[in-house]
């Protein structure tokens, strides 16, 4: 704030050694002093030059170091946000508000403040200035700056709305594109490319005519300001020469008067942008806000337990549960109470309720209170992080992380060994293939590295869950995409490993599901069979419907 | 996001590039040539303000010539007024060639995608040819309007101030100018540190975005993985790197505009000192001075921004060479005719490859390039035979999806195609509308090799149902008129009642007006049926191909699509792709397709007594109580882009 003011000072001593030079050389000066004159003005620049770097450095700076923070603040504040909140809200928003928004909010501190503070001292100081030279002309030629920020606001704001129509037309624009090449196949069956061309001239069309619009209005603007403040030039010329014509003022206070309302120019400008940049900024602050002041919906209640090493007891108590804003509960009254240690697999068709069921234990979404126990102890009231840090979860969709194959599979256990890596890897028969890869474990995956087949995929997350060393593992489907010979051996890893653990299972093939100690059969959320493999094939119902089609398909595909 | 190969800085001048892009301008020749005019008029009109401060300095107010001050100031006046307006023209003119010129090659890449391979669509991503038709003809834009007469405007300006001041003072001129080389040393310095400043902040920027959605899309495994407080280090670290990269960049400019001011207040005290002594010496009057440091003041302008330029010129060529290298990708097979009969092809009324040539980007001309008295090829109407001889298929290499396929469907006749998931039905159908080229073997309709008919012809005779109904936006009844624009609303509502679709529609908030959300959210399954079937219907084909759709659907709207299908099939030439095998009980003959080969043909009956293939599928059908085989995804992915379309494939085989 001080640098600004020094700035602006010093600045404005610039005109007044301009003045003396002029009188001077009217009255007859020695080149000495000329070169007196001309030092003090290079002198006077390299002061002013050394605070206008400080004066940018700290205030643009400062803004930079906010945005820095308010960044970090959002990221910490969407980590707390539960998978509810992410299933309503799109990516695409939440990323323009950390990008976009965030940068409105940096350019109200940054260029907003510095601008305004700039273009308030230089004109306090330059009309006081130039009111000592003469108060007349000040009043004549100051007339037409108002208009100046009043234009630049207005328009400003006019253009940045015209701007904001552009972008949502071009969105729809892509969206068209992305239409087409979407249904490219039912394009081309229909026979309907023509169409198609028509229906896009017709958009181009229309985001051709609102670029004029824009254009139009743009093309008035910039013309406009430099009249304006041609304007404000022209009065100074002609009522300034007028003062000094008529002996008023001298010549020297007429030259240093133009000086100071050239200095004028930008900070009015500035002023009308900078009223843009506060509205701009004020409206993205509010949305930042909105996400920071939103209540994660999924947190630990204060003086949560921090429960020890679990055993491994899990106990659904009548659990009745319907995710937020549905009608029909995606499960209906289900117990179970599954013994430390045991296996427990869920069959049943997409939509009955099995994948609800595996994402209540760790709290995903939180049960009603007293329905899902661990060691016979309410979910709700342990603490979140050490609940999950108990449960090894493999979800139906495996999200792998655009780092190397090693670091993916550690990325639930902090400073995993390469050896611990390496032995989940091999649980999962996953090892000898990521051995086969370019650069072994340090192959990094994603968009940069390779791209893993669903199977690959699949079995990163089971070596990912198992290096976890959880006494709860919770396995949603996660064998789909793996051929039934590897699923074999990963089984027969896994049953190893779930020894003295308790693993809640969901899968659609029964050779999956046959040697759990249990198995439930879902259907619209309610278990309507549950038991051993054999004595549900005793049963004959669904189970036992469900082994039979799969065996009809294995013979069908060995035909 | 960019992708990487997006990040590619090349070449700011490629001659080649450069020739073609002008070519886009031509059109526009007349306009560019005004706005050069423009240009060069506002340039002497901008030169004209610090002359007449001059005038008004030395004749009107040191002579105490009020009469000639007014002269001046009025001058002065008209010299503001005339720049005003040269300024809306040159913005105007400029602006709008260049919205126009991007709007011609929006639609020459939108034309050229049209007619590319299907397989193209394969194996590029919906997104990054999004990209060429977006972004990067945008990027164009800036090339067309802020570069080429901007460039010209800047230089006339330089030589405007250089004349100007030679002519008011050579000597103190060359003063003056002493300190042009420091502006450009410096200009020049901060330029380049600031380019690969913003480099760099374009990858951090990047790589924190990608850090950001990557976390915003797997929260869920971030959290039950406890993995935030580590991802939260992890963002950090990326944001510091992108504040530090950003205040380097801060940094440069802090200290390039005041030492670009201080090298203007070394030469205003230079005229000073020098100049002052001058007019002590009388040969240089107080006008002159003080024109010529107005004149100092507006030369850095025009210096900073050219330099500015180079930087646009890059991204342009990296750009035109992106969209260039779409436009040059070879069109499908499908829409450029075999050497021979592409005189008899192009008179195909309206439905020409032609046809897109004609559509010059501000009308539509359907069907303007007439064939030159070649005997032409109609295909107005095909009987509906048709015949596959010997066919091999693969997507990629030798992966054969289709293997040896013979098979004849006489007019009239109603063919199922029966055979588990991946064993080639859709793959089939992709071939009779000619969306790819067997590599192998020959197919006929009504005995000609479809390589010889015109596609876009051949598929409007044919009517197409898949079972993932694709709308487009717009009304129910745009959507209803796809096959066949010329339909009027009685024969659109007919076919709606025809297949059951008409009640439902009618009950829509806008009936037949009603528009289409989200390609079709809002719609249920069967809904989207039953309006499938009213498109095929209104289109009124000669070769219906079906392929059924497998979700499931209550039993009353399975009823509707039931009675819809048997009345969609009468009297016409079917090709059905069944999942459902009750559908298909009483069609003329079952072709079975198993590993992409043909296993078994028959009827219902013929097969089961067999107990084969399809005596095996017929049972695990029914193995379930009834319920239908639960494949819970469609078979082939008919909306490209929503997964890797060429891994699905080759998961068929």
């Amino acid at each position: 704030m001080a640098s600004v003011v020094v700035t602006n000072g010093i600045q404005l001593a610039q005109p007044q050694v301009l003045r003396l030079t002029v009188d001077d050389l009217y009255r007859g000066v020695t080149s000495e002093k000329l070169g007196r004159y001309a030092l003090a003005l290079f002198a006077i620049a390299v002061a002013g030059g050394v605070f206008k770097y400080l004066m940018r450095r700290l205030v643009i700076g400062i803004s930079r170091h906010i945005e820095f923070d308010l960044r970090n603040d959002l990221f910490a504040h969407l980590q707390k946000l539960s998978l509810g909140y992410f299933q309503h809200h799109r990516t695409g928003e939440i990323m323009s508000r950390a990008t976009n928004d965030l940068s409105a909010v940096r350019m109200m501190l940054g260029p907003g403040v510095m601008y305004l503070v700039n273009t308030v001292a230089v004109a306090a100081v330059s009309v006081g200035c130039m009111i000592a030279i003469s108060p007349r002309l000040t009043l004549y030629t100051l007339l037409p700056l108002p208009l100046v920020t009043l234009s630049v606001w207005v328009f400003g704001d006019r253009i940045h709305r015209r701007f904001e129509a552009i972008q949502a037309h071009f969105a729809r624009l892509a969206a068209r594109v992305q239409e087409n090449l979407s249904g490219v196949r039912v394009v081309r069956a229909f026979a309907r490319e023509e169409r198609e061309l028509e229906a896009f001239h017709a958009l181009n069309r229309e985001y051709l005519d609102k670029n004029l619009e824009l254009i139009r209005t743009w093309g008035v603007f910039h013309p406009a300001l430099s009249f304006l403040s041609g304007i404000a030039a022209l009065l100074a010329l002609y009522l300034g020469g007028r003062e000094v014509v008529a002996g008023r003022i001298t010549i020297g206070e007429f030259v240093a008067f133009t000086v100071y309302l050239g200095m004028l120019n930008w900070p009015v400008i500035a002023l009308g942008w900078v009223i843009n940049l506060w509205q701009r900024g004020l409206a993205s602050f509010r949305r930042i806000d909105e996400i920071l002041e939103t209540v994660p919906g999924i947190r630990s209640r204060p003086g949560a337990a921090r429960p020890a090493r679990f055993r491994g007891q899990v106990e659904f108590r009548g659990l009745t549960f319907a995710y937020p804003g549905a009608h029909r509960p995606a499960l209906r009254d289900f117990s179970l109470v599954i013994p430390a240690g045991h296996t427990v697999a869920l069959v049943g068709r997409t939509g009955a309720g099995k994948s609800t069921l595996l994402s209540l234990p760790p709290r995903l979404f939180d049960p009603p209170p007293g329905t899902v126990l661990l060691d016979g102890v309410d979910v709700l009231a342990c603490d979140v992080a050490s609940l999950r840090s108990q449960i090894a979860f493999v979800p139906q969709e495996t999200f792998l992380f655009s780092v190397t194959i090693g670091d993916n599979i550690a990325y639930g256990v902090d400073g995993a060994t390469r050896g611990a890596v390496e032995r989940a890897a091999q649980i999962a028969r996953f090892d000898a293939e990521v051995r086969g890869f370019p650069n072994g474990y340090e192959t990094l995956v994603g968009e940069r590295g390779i791209t893993l087949s669903g199977g690959q995929r699949q079995r990163a997350a089971i070596a990912r869950a198992l290096l976890r060393d959880a006494p709860l593992l919770l396995l949603d489907d996660c064998l789909s995409s793996v051929d039934t010979q590897t699923e074999e051996g990963i089984l027969k890893g896994l049953r190893q490993e779930m020894e003295g653990r308790t693993a809640l299972l969901v899968s659609h093939r029964v050779s999956t599901v046959r040697d759990a100690d249990c198995i439930v059969v879902l259907e619209d959320g309610l278990a309507v069979e549950r038991g051993a493999h054999d004595s549900l094939l005793a049963l004959g119902g669904r189970y036992a419907e469900l082994d039979q089609q799969q065996r009809l398909e294995e013979e069908l595909e060995a035909s | 996001m960019s992708h990487p190969d997006e990040e590619h800085v090349g070449r700011a001048y490629d001659r080649r590039l450069m020739r073609r892009l002008l070519g886009y301008l031509s059109p526009y020749r007349g306009a560019v040539a005004f706005a050069v005019v423009v240009a060069l008029a506002d340039t002497l009109v901008q030169l004209a303000g610090p002359y007449l401060t001059k005038e008004a300095i030395d004749h009107g107010i040191r002579q105490r010539d009020l009469g000639h001050l007014d002269h001046v100031a009025f001058l002065y006046l008209g010299v503001l007024v005339t720049g005003f307006g040269l300024g809306y023209l040159q913005t105007q003119v400029m602006q709008r060639v260049g919205q126009n010129i991007m709007m011609d090659l929006r639609m020459a890449l939108f034309r050229h995608i049209q007619r590319l391979p299907v397989s193209y669509f394969d194996r590029n991503p919906v997104g990054r040819i999004m990209t060429r038709v977006t972004n990067d003809v945008d990027m164009l834009n800036e090339l067309f309007t802020a570069g080429v007469v901007s460039i010209v405007g800047d230089l006339f300006t330089l030589v405007g101030i250089v004349i100007a001041m030679v002519r008011l003072n050579a000597e103190l001129m060359g003063v003056t100018f002493s300190v042009l080389p420091l502006i450009v040393v410096v200009t020049l310095i901060f330029r380049a540190k600031v380019r690969r400043s913003f480099r760099e902040i374009r990858t951090v920027l990047a790589r924190m975005n990608a850090f950001l959605n990557e976390n915003l899309t797997g929260m869920s495994t971030v959290q039950i993985l406890n993995r935030e407080p580590r991802n939260f280090e992890e963002f950090r670290r990326v944001n510091a790197d992108h504040r530090d990269a950003n205040l380097q960049a801060v940094f440069y400019y802090s200290v390039f505009f005041p030492v670009l001011e201080l090298v203007g207040a070394l030469a205003v005290s230079l005229i000073v000192w020098y100049g002052g002594r001058q007019v002590m010496w009388t040969s240089v009057t107080l006008g002159t001075l003080v024109a010529f440091i107005q004149y100092t003041q507006r030369f850095f302008r025009p210096i900073s921004d050219l330099s500015e330029k180079y930087n646009i010129l890059q991204q342009a060529m990296a750009s035109s060479e992106r969209v260039f290298a779409l436009l040059d990708t070879p069109v499908g097979a499908d829409v450029a005719p075999r050497a021979g009969v592409v005189g008899r092809l192009a008179a195909v009324g309206g439905t020409d490859p032609g046809a897109f040539a004609a559509f010059d980007g501000r009308a539509a001309r359907p069907g303007a390039a007439a064939a030159d008295g070649a005997a032409p090829l109609r295909v107005e109407g095909i009987r509906g035979r048709v015949e596959f001889d010997r066919v091999w298929f693969a997507y990629r290499d030798q992966d054969w999806v289709l293997q040896d396929i013979s098979f004849r469907v006489e007019p009239g006749e109603r063919i199922a195609l029966v055979g588990a998931t991946g064993s080639g039905k859709t793959t089939l159908t992709s071939l009779l509308l000619r969306f790819y080229e067997p590599q192998r073997g020959t197919i006929r309709v009504d005995g000609r090799d479809v390589r010889d008919l015109d596609a876009r012809a051949l598929r409007r005779r044919m009517g197409l149902v898949l079972q993932d109904v694709f709308l487009f936006s717009g009304t129910i009844e745009g959507n209803l008129r796809l096959g066949n624009p010329g339909l009027d609303r009685a024969a659109v509502e007919r076919a709606a009642r025809e297949v059951n679709a008409h009640e439902f529609i009618e009950r829509m908030p806008h009936g037949y007006e009603t528009a289409v959300e989200e390609r079709g959210a809002t719609l249920s399954v069967g809904q989207k049926q039953l309006l499938a079937f009213a498109r095929a219907l209104a289109a009124d084909p000669d070769l219906l191909l079906l392929d059924e759709a497998t979700s499931s659907v209550d039993t009353h709207t399975e009823a509707l699509i039931q009675s819809a299908l048997q009345r969609l099939m009468r009297g016409r030439t079917c090709l059905v792709i069944a999942h459902r095998l009750s559908t298909i009980q009483d069609v003329d003959r079952i072709i079975v397709l198993h590993h992409g080969r043909i296993r078994e043909t028959g009827t219902h009956a013929e097969l089961l007594e067999r107990r084969g293939i399809y005596y095996r599928l017929y049972r695990l059908q029914y193995a379930g109580g009834g319920r239908g085989a639960p494949p819970e995804q469609p078979d082939e992915p008919w909306v490209a882009g929503a997964m890797p379309a060429i891994e699905r494939f080759t998961d068929l085989s």
